[in-house]
């Protein structure tokens, strides 16, 4: 950051080749990534990690690695083309490794989530502690359709985003009557509610939960191995396409939302109601809208996910799940979608890697995410102000 | 039902409240002094519970037998221990996130709770399995027609109001309760009139985890069973209970965690489906009240209104 003193003010040298930095930062970062998936060792793990750790504490510092995030800030949308295909290229080079593969699309479905709830509270600032009840709720709507009604897979993802949605509106009143300590309690009662309701409910299979068949989407047979080229892969490729596809979509619809006037007035709600409601923002409605558009997307993400790993149970919702998704969101920096890639990384797939802290797993994690809020409290990679009137506003 | 079955009920419903009650009085002394949650509330008292029960083990190893000796070590030692805890909690976790946004802090103390949580399991001896806590009361029954009213219940629930009855004489008729009522009030105004905001917030986070180190003993007392996991369930019911009643009042607090303790007794009684439900029922009817009623059952005196 103190390479680029004013985010507002910040220009491009004519004749300067931007572009150059950035591709090699991403580049670094997609081999990082593909390193990680590959490494086989803890202290192969550990390595990267140190030289990820040093990367990110030196980024500010070394002109280089500054200039690749202004080459990023300055032409979003190359990057974020670059960034899809390095993940193509990623699943391509992977696609053999069901464990690689499998933790890829899982990290996906989980950004996709945090999609959701950055737009509850990282937009508009309405807290929710439930957020593993909601992707639960998509995944459960994803594993009754299945069983029981002949719906076209596409279908179910969009009734599983809906049904998530819906429920959500029953706690519409109190949401909106509510500020602060009180709002999180809401979502945190029907966070543990849920559960219970799960744990102890027969029609939705009980503490044993309930498996999905294989699906089809659109022709494409999700549980079988592709035959594409002529190679070998994994069936964890689909999965992790659709992820990839998801996200991606996700991306798009998300940063449009953000730079819209929709995105102006969810940040004024956020940061100064009163100021809202006198220049005649509507509090109710953009609180409803993002509320109801969050759950919505958490809602798809869990039913894609349940038709991922084919079963759903209740113990994977609880009240630590939910946790763990906020805490994606705010180690990532709360209301930027990019930061969700290295918390994602940080939070679900380190622990996955190092199976010798497997037993301090949520020890470390949890110290970690302490000292990142008392040291870096707006997270990895903070938000920062919109520009319009770059190249991209056009 | 015979009466038997409903006395039963009766006596474990205000078991219940008075606990719950304690948790959240905690809660409503934090958030009073510093407009914080301290999620990790429930999990001090977990570890009060299992200090407690360390010192009994160690008592026994001293060749210390008179359960009257052992209770009141148990309860002295896991009182000042978690005050101690709780103070440190504030010092190094709570305070260096003033002026953060209130959600950070609900975070940071949750993962703080679920550190405290992860050490009892990782590095108590056995600490991922139950531990059966000592009965250090007498076991004297009463019967009634049927129904037996036990005397350790009957103590341990004048401990607990006894204890809620200390705080508030102490918070009301006292100079450190005027301080913290003063901090309560209006943080700066305090400070320039001399009072040690610092101190005070310590103090209050001292007291309020002293408070939970005692629900926690008197759980263990009660059920005769401590667990790693037992705090999260507690901080959760404490922190509806303190909302419902009203954040900031101790009378608040204390109606919030015997309706809450109500609620689950009804619905383990009234529901068709069993017992299985009275978390859910209990539960939504917090969500509905808090619909109902936004500010909670006892507002806050001064709340932010435009």
């Amino acid at each position: 950051m103190a390479a680029v003193p004013n985010d507002l003010l910040t220009v491009v040298p004519r004749g300067a080749r931007p572009w150059l930095p950035g591709v090699l930062g991403l580049a670094v970062v997609a081999v990082l990534l593909g390193a990680f998936f590959y490494a086989e060792s803890e202290w192969e793990v550990g390595v990267l990690l140190a030289i990820a750790a040093a990367l990110g504490l030196a980024a500010p510092r070394v002109p280089l690695l500054a200039s690749a995030e202004t080459a990023w800030r300055a032409r979003p949308r190359l990057f974020a083309w670059l960034a899809l295909l390095a993940a193509l290229g990623l699943i391509g080079l992977f696609r053999e490794e069901h464990l690689a593969l499998l933790m890829l699309a899982t990290a996906l479905f989980h950004i996709a989530a945090c999609m959701g709830l950055n737009v509850q509270f990282g937009y508009c600032g309405v807290v929710n502690f439930a957020g593993a009840a909601f992707f639960g709720i998509g995944c459960y709507t994803a594993a009754m359709l299945a069983g029981h009604a002949a719906l076209p897979t596409a279908l179910i993802f969009v009734l599983g985003g809906a049904c998530a949605a819906l429920i959500g509106c029953v706690l519409l009143v109190p949401v909106l009557r509510t500020r602060g300590h009180y709002a999180a309690l809401v979502t945190l009662a029907f966070g543990v509610l849920f559960r219970s309701f799960m744990e102890v409910n027969d029609t939705f299979g009980g503490p044993q939960g309930v498996k999905l068949p294989d699906m089809t989407l659109f022709g494409w047979a999700l549980a079988m191995p592709p035959e594409w080229f002529g190679l070998d892969w994994s069936f964890y490729v689909n999965y992790a396409l659709l992820g990839l596809a998801l996200v991606a979509g996700l991306f798009v619809l998300l940063s449009r939302l953000e730079r819209s006037w929709i995105g102006l007035a969810l940040d004024v709600v956020r940061l100064d109601e009163t100021a809202a409601a006198t220049f005649g923002v509507q509090l109710t409605r953009w609180k409803i809208f993002a509320f109801v558009l969050g759950n919505f997307l958490m809602g798809v993400a869990g039913a894609m996910y349940a038709v991922m790993i084919a079963f759903v149970a209740p113990s994977s919702f609880t009240l630590g799940d939910s946790l763990i998704l906020v805490s994606i969101v705010v180690l990532g920096g709360v209301g930027n979608q990019w930061g969700l890639l290295p918390a994602v990384v940080i939070v679900m797939l380190v622990p996955e890697k190092l199976q010798f802290i497997q037993e301090y797993r949520f020890l470390l994690y949890g110290l970690l995410v302490i000292a990142i809020l008392l040291f870096k409290p707006d997270g990895l990679l903070p938000r920062r102000l919109r520009r319009y009137g770059t190249e991209e506003a056009a | 039902m015979d009466i038997a079955q409903l006395g039963q009920y009766v006596v474990n419903g205000m078991m219940l409240g008075i606990i719950y009650a304690m948790v959240a009085v905690g809660f409503t002394l934090f958030f009073g002094v510093l407009d914080v949650i301290k999620f990790s509330h429930g999990d001090v008292l977990m570890l009060g519970a299992f200090t407690g029960y360390a010192v009994y083990l160690g008592l026994g190893a001293l060749g210390i037998e008179a359960s009257w000796l052992q209770l009141a070590l148990v309860v002295i030692a896991s009182v000042l221990a978690m005050a101690g805890v709780g103070a440190l909690i504030a010092r190094f976790v709570v305070l260096p996130l003033r002026g953060a946004p209130a959600f950070n802090t609900l975070l940071i103390t949750l993962m703080t709770g679920m550190v405290l949580r992860e050490c009892v399991r990782l590095f108590f001896p056995a600490g991922s399995n139950p531990k059966p806590f000592p009965r250090l009361l007498p076991d004297t029954q009463w019967a009634f027609d049927g129904f037996a009213l036990r005397l350790d219940s009957v103590l341990l629930f004048a401990a607990g109001c006894a204890a809620i009855a200390g705080v508030h004489l102490l918070i009301n008729h006292t100079r450190l309760g005027l301080a913290i009522r003063a901090v309560a009030q209006d943080s700066e105004t305090a400070r320039v009139m001399g009072i040690g905001f610092e101190s005070i917030v310590l103090l209050t986070f001292a007291l309020g985890s002293g408070l939970a180190a005692l629900a926690g003993v008197m759980n263990g007392l009660y059920y005769n069973e401590i667990n790693f996991g037992m705090g999260l369930l507690l901080a959760v019911i404490g922190f509806s209970a303190a909302i419902v009643g009203g954040l900031g009042s101790i009378y608040g607090a204390i109606l919030g965690g015997f309706l809450f303790a109500a609620l689950q007794t009804l619905g383990a009684v009234a529901l068709p489906f069993g017992s299985a439900y009275k978390d859910v029922f209990a539960f939504a009817v917090v969500i509905l009240i808090i619909a109902i009623k936004p500010t909670g059952l006892i507002a806050e005196r001064s709340s932010e209104r435009v």
